[in-house]
């Protein structure tokens, strides 16, 4: 009887625990998620009811037109291009000279193989502010400013050390009995990469890919930089010059931050699996 | 087996003789493949830094050449530009207080979520969405979440009767409404923790229950040592990213009200492309990145004291 009672009020307090819990991280995901239903509610909304008191959640009527007008106030559709297009270099950049220097450094036997990957692993610790001014006078002098190559080409001489840790650690979980198996059977060394390794890693490259488009999608201070001219503005700056203009007219800016947001909501909803393994591989074993 | 032993030594002995410059196949093609990553580094990287330190020795106007002046614009920093120590005092406010808040939320709904709950992967999915968006379009929503007369924020304190300041125009609050904007997106250090949570080792727990051990000791005892290297490298890499924080003071407040935001990534930048300041620009440049090596040097010595590696023990 004893035993029994104990166990019970046990339970009860494990009951009470459990839904205390529930209810604070359901609060906070409430807290968490309402900015971007303020965001589409306010994007929806008449002038008149962004500033009714008490809240207009709801809005009536819901102003579907504010889409197409915030988008063709300025040529978003161009910005969303621009992004686009500087985007898929630099993945494509990142990924090719980031993966080549991540297998060289997980796979193969090379004097100062530790010196270099501790060099790589340094420049993690290396603040933008420090470079940006030099850059800024290198790319002048190359007659660089105003075009993409000083957002493009850093890409591909390999991007950020982030991704080739990434990629590094990754290799090294797969088993060098396939590289050797593949060398006996007259594979080169490079074969290795290509057909062994690479194709074996596509979750890590998944996840190096979709850091690469969440934070180039959303660059803002060196497009700022480099940029100048409004065709070839990205989204951020088109979002920024959109803000500097329209100030007061919040329902069309923040149906221009909604446009803005969803490719990278949806590459995160198709991609989270791969977010969620890519930050717990580098936040823990960082 | 002699013959074996012979044979490594001798090929070992081989390797060692060979001269630096003799590669062997592998070697010339793993320089071959992270040969991008050197040129990268040398034009991109280390020869910028270098240079941004000869720069910091000129006057140059950007348009003009350069002169030299020695340690001049370093002596104007500190002596003659009262918005360096400003820049300074708010963006390390900022940091200091916005950083260990992050660390705490964060370990506070790990903990939460690392109580078995059901629907992990909905509600963990749920609280790192702020974190996948950032930006412009994220400033301009606390624009309007922070605004002093029909935000958000206001709007929620109102209906617990409290009348909310002007948040971004009032020097008292400006700071905080940073700091709390930078609270939503908590959502990456939540999946670190918990994923460093859920490997601490149960048996832990389960001894010291036997020695009557209550939730609260077990957190400290155990679950902080045992998390605290987690907890350290993301407190390093926050304070970094923390002390270069630019586009939400830049689009939001273009560090006002009287300079009370004003973070020294803004001021670096107004020198650099507004007043094409270059030499100027790269002191200040330099004058941080000293400051976040210091802070981030004070930071791991004190790590001795306060995060506990688990080799440490086991290797003894």
């Amino acid at each position: 009887m004893v035993v029994r009672s104990i166990s019970g009020s046990q339970s009860r307090s494990r009951t009470f625990k459990m839904t205390f819990i529930y209810i604070a991280l359901a609060v906070g995901m409430v807290i968490v998620i309402l900015p971007f239903l303020w965001m589409v509610s306010t994007s929806l909304k008449t002038p008149a009811d962004i500033f009714k008191i008490p809240t207009v959640w709801i809005p009536n009527p819901i102003v579907w037109e504010n889409y197409p007008n915030a988008m063709t106030i300025l040529p978003f559709g161009r910005f969303i291009l621009n992004t686009a297009k500087i985007t898929g270099l630099a993945v494509v950049g990142a990924t090719l000279s980031g993966s080549l220097a991540a297998f060289a450094f997980a796979r193969l036997r090379w004097r100062g193989r530790n010196f270099m990957f501790v060099l790589v692993l340094s420049t993690l610790m290396l603040p933008f502010q420090v470079i940006m001014i030099p850059q800024f006078i290198l790319f002048r002098e190359l007659e660089w400013l105003d075009t993409y190559l000083p957002l493009v080409v850093p890409a591909f001489f390999g991007g950020s050390a982030f991704n080739i840790f990434l990629l590094r650690q990754y290799f090294m979980t797969i088993s060098p009995e396939l590289d050797d198996a593949a060398i006996i059977d007259g594979c080169s060394r490079f074969g290795v990469y290509w057909r062994i390794i690479l194709p074996l890693s596509k979750a890590a490259l998944m996840t190096v890919v979709i850091f690469i488009v969440q934070n180039r999608w959303q660059s803002f201070l060196v497009p700022l930089i480099y940029l100048f001219d409004q065709k070839k503005y990205t989204l951020a700056l088109g979002l920024r010059l959109f803000q500097d203009q329209y100030t007061t007219e919040w329902e069309l800016m923040m149906a221009a931050a909604t446009v803005s947001m969803i490719p990278v909501l949806l590459v995160f909803y198709y991609g989270q699996r791969y977010f969620i393994q890519g930050v717990v591989f580098t936040g823990v074993k960082g | 087996m002699a013959t074996l032993q012979d044979h490594i030594a001798a090929t070992s002995a081989r390797t060692r003789q060979r001269p630096w410059y003799h590669l062997n196949g592998e070697e010339r093609l793993a320089w071959l493949l992270v040969l991008p990553w050197i040129i990268g580094f040398v034009a991109f990287q280390l020869g910028p830094m270098l240079a941004s330190l000869g720069i910091s020795l000129t006057e140059w106007r950007m348009f003009t050449p350069p002169t030299f002046i020695g340690l001049a614009n370093y002596v104007e920093m500190i002596s003659g530009d009262p918005l360096v120590f400003q820049a300074f005092k708010v963006t390390t406010i900022y940091s200091i207080t916005s950083v260990p808040l992050r660390i705490a939320l964060g370990v506070l709904v790990a903990l939460l979520l690392n109580a078995s709950v059901r629907g992990l992967a909905f509600i963990r999915t749920v609280y790192y969405l702020p974190a996948t968006v950032s930006g412009v379009a994220v400033a301009m929503v606390w624009l309007l979440i922070l605004n002093g007369d029909f935000g958000m924020l206001n709007r929620a304190l109102s209906l617990l009767g409290l009348e909310g300041p002007y948040w971004l125009t009032d020097t008292r609050t400006v700071l905080a409404s940073f700091v709390l904007m930078s609270l939503w997106s908590v959502g990456a250090g939540i999946i670190i923790y918990l994923a460093g949570l859920q490997g601490v080792p149960n048996e832990l727990y389960e001894a010291a229950e036997v020695d009557g051990a209550d939730d609260w000791v077990k957190f400290w005892r155990i679950t902080i040592p045992m998390i605290s290297p987690v907890l350290f490298f993301q407190f390093v890499i926050g304070m970094i990213d923390a002390l270069q924080e630019f586009a939400g003071p830049f689009i939001m407040t273009q560090g006002g009200p009287g300079n009370a935001s004003l973070f020294v990534m803004l001021y670096l930048f107004r020198q650099g492309f507004e007043f094409f300041q270059m030499g100027y620009a790269s002191a200040l440049a330099w004058v941080l990145f000293v400051y976040i090596m210091l802070l981030t040097l004070f930071i791991i010595r004190s790590s001795a004291v306060w995060v506990y590696y688990e080799g440490e023990v086991k290797g003894s």
